[in-house]
């Protein structure tokens, strides 16, 4: 979560350049027909220069296809796409600006590492002296000066990934597409990638498309997150903004783990849960009857049955509490993960307790505790019949794809 | 560059075609000429005439029989041929009954035997010589199975010869067709297909080729091989352990004949070739291989030989057999055809 | 993501073609073309003269009917059938067993016995038929096996066919067992499950789609041979020399044409079903088996040694036994030895036949690798035209359900209609490496696309993104990874081209003779000492070729191929 800190301070510096500059990249009303499926409907979304914005969906979303058609690999069936002011909606991928790096690296194996990077370069009528040292140069950049003579099947993929980044930057596009780049990777050479290839972006000020199916990925490098499901952008955010504030359902469950209780809208700051009526402070009623009531685990506080409120954080006053029993555990580090049943119901609740601080005898199952949230931290969204944002397993299960 | 590279490499399947196909055909005077002769007999042949007449080179197309004059009906509509010299007269009967040659009267025309000639004042075909059948008879094998040698061709009708005959198919091979042709010309259609239907009860198979059940019996593979003198003689001369029968009701024969396609631009040189091919000359040629030629008194005996061959010869009616042959065949192969399925 | 954007109608009409699309839309337009006038016109004459009278009057079914009312004929349908089926049992059986062997068991010398199983490969499948009548024919070695059964006709027939296909079904077989999973076989001993019924319960089920396919390919091979029963099958007729009788001996082509449609059918029934069967034996396998690895037992060892050393010494046998005659002076007369027989000119064939076959395998295999290997390429790698690339591939697939005395005649019919522009090639050189390339066609191109598939799929997306050229990236990068196939193909060709028979037997001329139809031509006329000496000579130089290709591939991989294993 660290990470995040650092984005709030980019997306905002991002956000002052954005002012007099016109968006670099436009998509305007893309649509993406296969047969009778669309799988892009009508998107449209403005990237700035510089900016490193990331796609993130579960698989299917439409995240990919609409990476292939910026890129002119997979074009459009309808729909416009402006790069720099100029119309590239028609052009072959040829014609376009823009690196692209695939999760396989697709290096060709039979060059090797500086014939690699060089490949593009050979069209662009340079004297071999100026490839070589471009060659160098990009070598020095992504941290690898020595393996100029190798192969591709003789680097670890960390190494084979960062070649195929450098190839991507050789000629210098204005437009740099990250499809999946870390996926295939394990996961100490992921973060530690993610790390570079940010620094890399932001030291060349490229800008930068990057798709991944990794809401913490998407979370820690992006400067702005279009969350897509189905074909359709469900919201185009700040890390922060899609952390703390999720437009619905589906983003507020894709993006970081959320508690989802089917509610039914009751007034203003109220819904009813059962008989109950819980007050939500940020909640204002619309003309809506299902909602979800939705926390964060991390928001959520447990105490054992009948102890006493007042111990707990912030105000004591503005708590909602569920009685419930600890059903299951899940130790993760520096934080236990509580799965806890609640009473006469059978919905479950996730709540997030500190490993160093927390009285940790009430996290063993079948303990009867109680799950305290401040009403602040309450949040209500729209609950449509047979959107699968009414189904939580449904959008857990394809959040858990990888 | 690198892109007329890869074009190549895709057009190469087209276009090596055409590069292999320019560099057959050569603006020269060259005869294609379609024969069954023996390869052996194609360069001393090619020769004589060359020396009469230098300026037209022949390009032989040579094949067995059949296969030449298949190749001739499946080329009807667009003759690649421009001569046949050397081709069975039974199988030019039937090109000529497709219109498929060109009348000619060679200059000496009236010095060739009657037989040896298309009976029309402008003949289609002419004759060259004349090759008949024998037995060819395995004196090692027989003896081993006690065989003993046949003088007729009653006698491969006994029980004692029961698998150990090997004719050629008339269907595919142009020895078998005048066997069957003669046998049938000799004994009338109805004794001559009763007499088939006993022999087919001895015969081990039928070959696709006339030279074959010749060579069979020189192997020791069957005791008798119905084939064509010429063969025989020749495999005797080699030392196979065999002896020449020629059965005494007569032998069936056919003549190697000559005639120009129809559609050749090459006219002029194919009637010089036509010429050629009745000189007395080019039939002393023949009679190195044959011992009945065309032009009347060139022939002299050759060896294994009988040397009373021309009388033993039946008096063959090449019309009716040609135009009988679709019937006669498809009769045969109705009969005999498969030696499952024995009618 | 990338298999819809590879199998989906692309929409690219509205996008601007580079140079590079209109270039890759060209080569796929003449790959197209280049099939279907070598291909579907030729097969659609055949068709269109089936229907026909001798005239070209168009009959309808008349031909059909004459042929089906024919007992003779349409015995020749229940003779193919019978030979195909026993063939097809046996060779599968003795397969089973030396594949069975190959992979399962801890026998010694299995890669020299199964290097040995290849050798038929190299041989027309004349050979095996000359070779029976020196070991099993009236003065044969080994006359006495039969007991007074002649070898001239189904036995003949199935001994050879058994020897010719069998490498052609075991290479499948191995596969089949090779791909079963060692954890099957640790659960069935877990579960103390017998070694009989761990053969049924996982051996048997695991090899089952190796088993069909196998079995499709041996009856399609069978079926359509024309060598084996030209030359032992005596009086027994079968579909493939019915073709050849009635075109060659009784030039009735529309009769030809009927027997083609008639052999067609069961090739073309047997070839759908083994596609079938293949694409369910492609879901079946699990990316995570864990190869088996056959632990020793001395008896099952023992005993597979000798059923594997008595197929591979029935195969030397044969090929041998075509070696020794070739030298004979005479056979059973005079068994000196001799090099008489290899004087071609002595029985009115000619060393030239040899070389024009030389020269038409070395055609075959340079213009077939690269037009099939191409034409793969834009199939499995191009980004134009969705629907004409699966075209492509369709008519890729037809050749393997062709057989090759088909296809030549069909070339006939063709190629020497008057009118046709390409009518020049008949009767040339060209005329056979054509055929011969569309007849060898799909093995190639399966082999090619299997190598394509192999290469990461990104490749182009990356050359246009660096605005490389395609074929740019063809020639730096897809050749250059893909030359152990590429090497593979144009040896397959060349090997094919030196053997086959049936592929061009109706269309070589007397300048374009071939060994291979020689070899037939010469044991037709009786010559079969010498007929045996020219087939010994097509093996030696098909091995020989092998040869110099593993050696080639050997050296030619390090140097070129540094890049992989490392």
């Amino acid at each position: 979560m660290t990470a995040q800190i650092q984005q709030v301070v980019t997306g905002k510096q991002w956000s002052e350049q954005r002012k007099p500059a016109a968006p670099y990249l436009q998509v305007n009303k893309l649509w993406k027909h296969y047969g009778n499926f669309a799988a892009l409907k009508e998107i449209s979304l403005e990237i700035n220069e510089g900016e490193f914005v990331c796609f993130l969906g579960p698989s299917g979303c439409g995240k990919t296809t609409l990476l292939r058609a910026i890129a002119g690999l997979d074009p459009q069936s309808r729909g416009e796409i402006f790069q720099g002011g100029n119309n590239i909606s028609r052009l072959p991928p040829e014609q376009r600006d823009f690196g692209i790096v695939f999760q396989s690296y697709a290096l060709f194996p039979n060059l090797t590492v500086a014939d690699n990077i060089a490949y593009g370069l050979h069209s662009q009528n340079m004297s071999r002296q100026r490839i070589d040292m471009k060659v160098r140069d990009l070598l020095d950049t992504i941290g690898l000066p020595d393996v100029a003579k190798k192969y591709p099947s003789q680097l670890s993929g960390g190494q084979q990934q960062r070649i195929a980044l450098a190839r991507a930057l050789a000629t210098e596009p204005g437009l740099l597409l990250l499809d999946e780049p870390l996926s295939a990777l394990d996961a100490r050479v992921r973060l530690h990638l993610r790390q570079e290839i940010r620094n890399l972006q932001r030291q060349l000020g490229i800008t930068t498309i990057m798709v991944t199916h990794d809401q913490e990925e998407a979370l820690s490098m992006a400067d702005r997150i279009v969350v897509m499901n189905h074909g359709v952008i469900e919201q185009v955010g700040t890390p922060e903004e899609v952390y703390r504030r999720p437009i619905n359902a589906f983003v507020a469950n894709f993006v970081g783990t959320m508690n989802l209780l089917p509610t039914k809208a009751a007034s203003n700051h109220q819904v009813r849960l059962g008989d109950r009526v819980i007050c939500c402070l940020t909640y204002k009623a619309k003309e809506m009857d299902s909602t979800w009531l939705a926390f964060r685990p991390e928001v959520a506080q447990l105490i054992s049955a009948g102890d006493d409120k007042s111990t707990l954080q912030g105000d004591t006053r503005q708590l909602e509490s569920f009685a419930g029993t600890v059903i299951h555990s899940e130790f993760l580090g520096n934080f236990l993960r509580v799965e806890v049943a609640m009473q006469n119901s059978d919905l479950s609740i996730k709540v997030d307790v500190g490993t160093q601080h927390a009285n940790l005898q009430c996290c063993t199952p079948g303990q009867n505790v109680e799950v305290c949230v401040p009403s602040s931290d309450l949040q209500v969204y729209e609950r449509y019949a047979g959107s699968s944002a009414t189904n939580p397993a449904l959008i857990a299960s394809a959040g858990a794809v990888s | 560059m690198k892109l007329v590279n890869q074009i190549k490499l895709v057009a190469l399947g087209l276009t090596g075609s055409m590069v292999l196909a320019a560099s057959v055909a050569q603006a020269q005077t060259e005869l294609k000429v379609y024969t069954a002769l023996e390869t052996e007999q194609l360069k001393p042949y090619a020769k004589a005439f060359n020396e009469q007449y230098p300026d037209i080179k022949i390009k032989w197309v040579r094949d067995s029989t059949g296969i030449v004059t298949a190749k001739l009906l499946a080329e009807k509509n667009n003759p690649q041929a421009d001569v046949v010299w050397g081709l069975a007269a039974t199988s030019l009967l039937v090109l000529k009954e497709q219109n498929m040659l060109q009348p000619y009267a060679p200059k000496g025309i009236e010095m060739l035997s009657p037989k040896f000639r298309d009976a029309d004042a402008n003949p289609s075909w002419v004759g060259m010589d004349a090759w008949m059948g024998a037995l060819c008879f395995n004196t090692i094998e027989a003896k081993k199975h006690g065989l003993p040698k046949p003088t007729s061709w009653e006698d491969l009708t006994k029980p004692v010869y029961k698998g150990h005959v090997i004719m050629p198919n008339p269907a595919s091979s142009g020895t078998g067709f005048l066997d069957v042709s003669s046998w049938l010309q000799m004994f009338g259609e109805d004794k001559g297909w009763g007499y088939m239907d006993r022999l087919h009860n001895n015969i081990a198979r039928y070959t696709h080729s006339g030279s074959k059940p010749c060579k069979l019996a020189a192997a020791g593979e069957t005791a008798i091989g119905i084939s064509f003198a010429y063969k025989g003689a020749n495999l005797k001369k080699k030392g196979a352990p065999l002896d020449l029968v020629f059965p005494q009701e007569g032998l069936g024969w056919d003549m190697e004949a000559a005639a120009i396609v129809k559609g050749t631009d090459k006219m002029d040189a194919a009637k010089k070739l036509m010429d050629f091919a009745i000189t007395k000359q080019a039939n002393e040629m023949y009679n190195k291989s044959f011992a009945v030629v065309g032009y009347p008194g060139v022939a002299k005996p050759i060896p294994h030989y009988p040397a009373d061959a021309e009388a033993l010869m039946i008096d063959n009616n090449f019309e009716w057999a040609a135009s009988k042959r679709k019937e006669i065949l498809s009769t045969w192969q109705a009969r005999y055809d498969g030696k499952s399925d024995p009618k | 993501m990338i298999s819809v954007w590879n199998r989906n109608v692309n929409p690219a009409d509205t996008v601007r073609l580079s140079k590079d699309d209109y270039i890759q839309r060209g080569v796929i337009l003449i790959a197209v073309a280049f099939l279907f006038f070598t291909l579907l016109m030729p097969l659609s004459s055949m068709l269109v003269k089936s229907l026909q009278n001798a005239d070209g009057d168009f009959v309808g079914l008349v031909n059909f009917a004459t042929y089906f009312s024919n007992p003779v004929l349409f015995e020749s349908v229940a003779n193919s059938l019978q030979i195909a089926l026993t063939s097809t049992f046996i060779v599968i059986t003795l397969a089973f067993l030396f594949a069975y062997g190959l992979t399962r068991t801890c026998m010694p010398g299995k890669k020299t016995l199964r290097a040995l199983t290849l050798l038929p490969l190299f041989a027309p499948s004349l050979l095996p038929g000359i070779s029976l009548i020196y070991l099993l024919g009236n003065q044969g070695i080994f006359k006495g096996v039969l007991f007074g059964e002649t070898i001239y006709g189904p036995i003949g027939i199935v001994i050879g066919m058994c020897f010719w296909v069998f490498p052609h079904v075991l290479m499948i077989m191995v596969t089949a067992l090779s791909n079963s999973d060692a954890r099957l076989y640790e659960a069935a001993r877990v579960m103390k499950a017998s070694p009989v019924r761990t053969f049924f319960t996982v051996t048997l089920p695991s090899a089952k789609y190796g088993l069909i396919s196998a079995s499709f390919v041996a009856f399609t091979l069978v079926i359509t041979d024309f060598g084996v029963p030209k030359v032992i099958g005596g009086e027994f007729n079968v579909l493939a020399t019915d073709i050849y009788k009635q075109v060659v001996g009784q030039q009735n082509f529309q009769m030809g044409a009927v027997v083609s449609v008639v052999l067609l059918l069961p090739a073309v029934f047997s070839f759908i079903a083994d596609r079938l069967v293949q694409k369910k034996q492609v879901a079946m396998l699990s990316a995570r088996a864990v190869p088996f690895v056959p632990s020793p037992h001395k008896m099952k060892d023992r005993l597979f040694f000798g059923i594997c050393c008595l197929v591979v010494s029935a195969i030397l046998l044969v090929i041998g036994m075509a070696v020794y005659a070739s030298f004979i002076t005479f056979w059973p007369y005079n068994t000196a030895l001799t090099l008489n027989n290899y004087n071609f000119e002595e029985v009115g064939a000619s060393w030239d036949f040899y070389f024009n076959s030389l020269e038409m395998a070395a055609w075959v295999a340079v213009i077939g690798t690269a037009v099939v290997f191409f034409n793969a390429y834009l199939v499995e790698k191009g980004r134009a035209f969705e629907p004409v690339r699966n075209l492509l591939h369709l008519m890729a697939m037809i050749p393997m359900a062709v057989p090759g005395m088909v296809l030549g005649l069909s070339y006939i019919f063709f190629f020497n209609q008057p009118g046709n522009p390409l009518n020049f090639i008949y009767a040339t050189m060209a005329i056979l490496v054509l055929n011969s390339v569309v007849h060898f066609y799909t093995v190639c191109h399966l082999t090619s696309v299997t190598a394509l598939k192999q290469i990461d799929s990104e490749f182009e997306a990356v050359s246009s993104s660096l605005k490389v050229p395609f074929y740019a990236t063809f020639w730096k990068v897809t050749l250059p990874v893909s030359l152990p196939a590429v090497l593979e193909i144009s040896v397959y060709l060349f090997v094919n081209a030196m053997t086959t028979v049936s592929a061009v037997v109706f269309l070589y001329s007397s300048d374009t003779m071939l060994a291979s139809i020689s070899v037939m031509n010469m044991d037709e006329a009786g010559n079969t000492a010498s007929a045996a000496a020219m087939a010994v000579l097509i093996l030696v130089t098909c091995l020989a070729v092998k040869g110099t290709h593993w050696l080639l591939s050997q050296k030619l991989l390090t140097v070129t191929q540094g890049w992989r294993n490392r």
